[in-house]
């Protein structure tokens, strides 16, 4: 079986899958911020592979972007998480809870 | 053998995801994601974007997952006991498992995608993501607005972490 568009896009969406059941069913507030860094990179993937087989360079420059964007949401992203840590002593998602009342 | 390092370097992609999921430790959990990420740039290599491997890797593998580490050991939130998943919590796993596998089979079934031959590039001629000077034609012409945009969300970022971290400070000190 050569390795066309069809197998990039479904590894594609099994690495996005897997970021989402990581998502899902984990509590530690860190290891579901590296599952959404999975479903990125997941995104990144198919976008590459579309470029790759259409002979544009736009998904390219998308995933530069991406990359950018990335890159600033998890400083933000791990600045709140470490604020909260120290507001609360915790990062289980079980126990912040208080928006939900 | 660019089809054995497809399969490869989608297998260990898969393998460390899935080691990046399951795993109770936070640090190894980090690790994984790092090795993910190395798989995934393989696969950027062989899909000819050379840059944006380089760049996977310094900027995800090489910052992020660094400060994923540095800011884990800090909060020290090593070990502890993992709750047993909610009920809800597995049927939305299941649910989701099934719509994403529907969606899957749907996409391998069809092979509308296959027929769609890789663009021939003529001999000698690099395919279009291994020269870098089509990025910098696009991205000084095409996408200009787009990387200011970026830049001044980078300035913002960056401003805001520093507003978020001095603000509890300002707070411990009370």
């Amino acid at each position: 079986m050569n390795a066309g568009l069809n197998e990039y896009l479904i590894l594609s969406g099994l690495l996005f899958a897997l970021g989402f059941f990581g998502v899902l069913l984990r509590k530690n507030t860190l290891v579901i911020y590296m599952c959404l860094e999975l479903m990125l990179v997941a995104s990144t993937l198919a976008l590459v592979a579309f470029s790759r087989f259409n002979g544009t360079l736009d998904g390219h420059v998308f995933v530069f972007f991406i990359l950018t964007v990335a890159a600033a949401e998890v400083a933000v992203g791990l600045a709140i998480i470490v604020a909260l840590f120290r507001k609360r002593g915790t990062v289980q998602v079980d126990e912040l809870k208080e928006l939900k009342h | 053998m660019a089809n054995a390092l497809f399969y490869l370097f989608s297998f260990f992609t898969l393998i460390t995801a899935v080691g990046v999921v399951v795993n109770k430790n936070t640090v190894n959990a980090a690790l994984c994601l790092l090795l993910s990420l190395v798989g995934v740039a393989g696969l950027f290599a062989l899909l000819d974007a050379y840059l944006l491997a380089a760049l996977l890797v310094l900027v995800y593998a090489g910052a992020v997952v660094a400060l994923f580490l540095f800011i884990v050991m800090l909060l020290d939130v090593q070990g502890g006991v993992r709750a047993p998943f909610q009920r809800t919590t597995a049927v939305a796993g299941t649910v989701g498992l099934a719509v994403l596998v529907a969606g899957l089979a749907a996409l391998a079934g069809r092979s509308g995608l296959a027929s769609t031959p890789a663009p021939a590039t003529a001999a000698g001629a690099a395919p279009v993501g291994a020269v870098l000077k089509h990025y910098a034609e696009m991205l000084f012409t095409t996408y200009l607005l787009p990387v200011q945009v970026v830049g001044f969300l980078l300035l913002i970022a960056m401003q805001g972490v520093i507003v978020l971290s001095r603000k509890f400070a300002a707070e411990d000190a009370k």
